[in-house]
């Protein structure tokens, strides 16, 4: 770790673009390709770094097929667009022209997704992003960042320019609380353990991180102590760290705020536990899956789909009921909870 | 290549080689009835002109040289004529011609960029004229004078990418790009006309801001040339559309624009028979 300055609160996509910014005074080799998609600090990159600045207008299909074309001419491809169009509309161009083609070709592309899950709150289901962890994440070569903070997202230029390969940097549309003011996380784990628990562990990525904490805190007022690991790297965590880290646990909550059972950060979670034999039960929390068009804040959302604090709470509440170890020892506890709740 | 070089001897060299190129494309055939021959019949002479017409640099020791002009092979399913060129060229060894389709051999139906002399992934259509325009932008970026071509069917069209890709070059005014396209005007279940046309092509790549020149015969080696010759010294600054007018199955009895020929496979004594007939 390294300490850092308490940073001014931002939202994802500006301070990584501050850090892409300075990347980019920096290195004449970094090409930023926009799908007609904005924020403040592109107007610094489009000001100082005219020639290496594209948007391609609204056409996804052409921002991944123009940014694999200049990947493969030796540039380091930054493409930009909201989360849903730049991994849907151009998926057969992200599937073939980055996902094949860097198997044998040497390609840096790294899109950047903006408005992760319901962070387009008003938007509806068009502007929001439920699947796009499913579909990336069946795509070899591709790698999946999921920042659950600003700090974190600051950190991913770096990460990408220092390696070759597709990437999806999966970020939240809005203005979140700062989890690592005081210390950047280590990339190379791939996750940071927030809170140690005693029998379950919540493993969240990205909003849902907070969400974990804030549940963490509800149980802990009951009596209840739960672990909380923010993974952010879904594709290259350190697979024997996070076993470690798991070992002490009879259960993992996996929360995601895309929908559950298709494919997304559970499955990804089922596989690792069945490949690895790991002895520990899983709970997962993700959109109930269907569409929404309701509109409220994102909180009242997530509690109609299940991703809630309280639902979450609740849910969590049942599942540690449920491991037989804790049946006679938590009796106590759980029933204080179901009280409390 | 100039235009001095246009005469007889280029013409009738250029036209051997294509000629050459048809009966070893035939060949493959032959041991692969799999592969989509008709479609690989009509960009012959486009691949020919390209390859030993002077227009690109290349070394086939180095597929991957940095000084040479690139070509997206975006109908890549109608490009088994490719291989004996890049043979021919030096980019693999002859031999590797008999294993088209076995196992082992890096000479797939469609082909992919694990085979020398390939630049890009190109099963799927739609998507040449996109990453071509990147490169070229690229290529302009580093300020390079290396001239991207990308050879297209008309069928390959109807894919709305390329037409993203298409504005995109005319707004970046990428004149090192050079869509070639093979319109041989059928596509897998008949004719293009018939299926959704595209009209007056020419028109259209007028309307989104490119240099346009039609080839009537593209089959002419010496029009093909011209009209590559035209681009090199157009000051537009425009991309530029060559629209070749070919023949899907040419020169073959019975597939030759017959509508349905795309997964059409060529009887084998038909093949020898064709194949006698042009020792």
């Amino acid at each position: 770790m390294s300490t850092m300055q308490p940073p001014q609160v931002r939202a994802m996509r500006d301070t990584l673009l501050l850090s892409l910014y300075q990347a980019m005074l920096q290195d004449d080799d970094i090409f930023f390709v926009t799908a007609d998609f904005g924020s403040p600090v592109l107007d610094k990159i489009r000001a100082d770094c005219p020639k290496r600045f594209i948007n391609v207008g609204i056409a996804e299909q052409n921002l991944i097929n123009v940014s694999a074309g200049l990947a493969l001419e030796g540039f380091k491809v930054f493409a930009y667009a909201i989360a849903p169009f730049i991994t849907m509309r151009c998926y057969e161009q992200i599937r073939v022209n980055l996902a094949l083609l860097s198997k044998v070709r040497s390609i840096n592309v790294n899109l950047i997704g903006v408005g992760a899950g319901y962070s387009y709150v008003v938007s509806g289901p068009t502007h929001q992003c439920y699947e796009d962890l499913t579909v990336i994440r069946a795509l070899p070569n591709m790698r999946i960042f999921s920042p659950a903070d600003q700090v974190v997202a600051a950190s991913l230029p770096a990460k990408c320019l220092a390696s070759n390969g597709p990437k999806y940097l999966r970020l939240d549309a809005q203005v979140l609380p700062v989890l690592y003011g005081a210390a950047a996380p280590d990339f190379d784990l791939g996750f940071y353990e927030h809170k140690q628990g005693e029998k379950v562990c919540l493993l969240a990525t990205g909003y849902m991180v907070h969400t974990a904490l804030k549940v963490a805190d509800k149980l802990a007022a009951s009596g209840v102590s739960v672990g909380v690991i923010d993974l952010f790297d879904l594709c290259s965590f350190s697979e024997d760290q996070l076993q470690s880290m798991l070992a002490s646990y009879q259960g993992v909550v996996t929360m995601e705020e895309g929908f559950r059972g298709r494919g997304g950060m559970d499955a990804m979670m089922f596989d690792y536990i069945a490949r690895r034999g790991m002895d520990i039960r899983m709970l997962n929390i993700g959109v109930e899956g269907e569409y929404h068009f309701e509109l409220g804040e994102r909180n009242v959302l997530h509690e109609k789909v299940g991703i809630g604090v309280a639902a979450v709470t609740e849910k969590v509440g049942r599942f540690m009921r449920a491991l037989p170890e804790l049946k006679s020892d938590l009796l106590m506890s759980t029933k204080k909870l179901t009280v409390k709740l | 290549m100039n235009a001095n070089q246009l005469d007889v001897a280029v013409d009738e060299q250029l036209s051997n080689k294509a000629r050459w190129v048809w009966e070893e494309t035939l060949k493959l055939h032959r041991r692969a009835q799999e592969t989509r021959v008709a479609s690989s019949l009509s960009p012959i002479e486009i691949f020919v002109v390209l390859y030993y017409g002077g227009f690109l640099r290349q070394d086939p020791r180095n597929p991957r040289w940095d000084g040479r002009d690139r070509c997206i092979i975006s109908k890549g399913h109608g490009s088994l004529c490719m291989y004996p060129i890049l043979a021919d060229l030096g980019y693999f060894p002859m031999d590797e011609l008999e294993k088209v389709c076995q196992e082992g051999s890096f000479l797939g139906g469609i082909p992919d960029p694990v085979i020398p002399g390939y630049e890009t992934i190109n099963g799927s259509l739609g998507h040449g004229a996109g990453v071509g325009a990147g490169m070229a932008l690229a290529l302009k970026r580093r300020g390079t004078d290396q001239t991207v071509y990308v050879v297209t069917g008309d069928g390959e069209l109807h894919e709305g990418a390329n037409w993203e890709a298409f504005m995109f070059a005319a707004q970046h005014r990428l004149d090192n790009l050079v869509v070639i396209v093979d319109n041989n005007q059928i596509c897998m279940l008949g004719p293009t006309d018939e299926i959704v046309s595209h009209s007056d092509l020419a028109k259209k790549f007028q309307a989104f801001g490119w240099g346009v020149r039609g080839v009537s015969d593209g089959h002419s080696v010496v029009a093909l040339s011209e009209a590559l010759l035209e681009c090199q010294r157009d000051e537009s600054g425009k991309p530029q559309a060559i629209i070749a007018n070919t023949r899907k199955g040419n020169r073959v009895p019975g597939l030759e624009n017959a509508p349905l020929s795309h997964v059409t496979a060529i009887k084998l004594d038909l093949i020898d028979q064709l194949l006698g007939e042009g020792q």
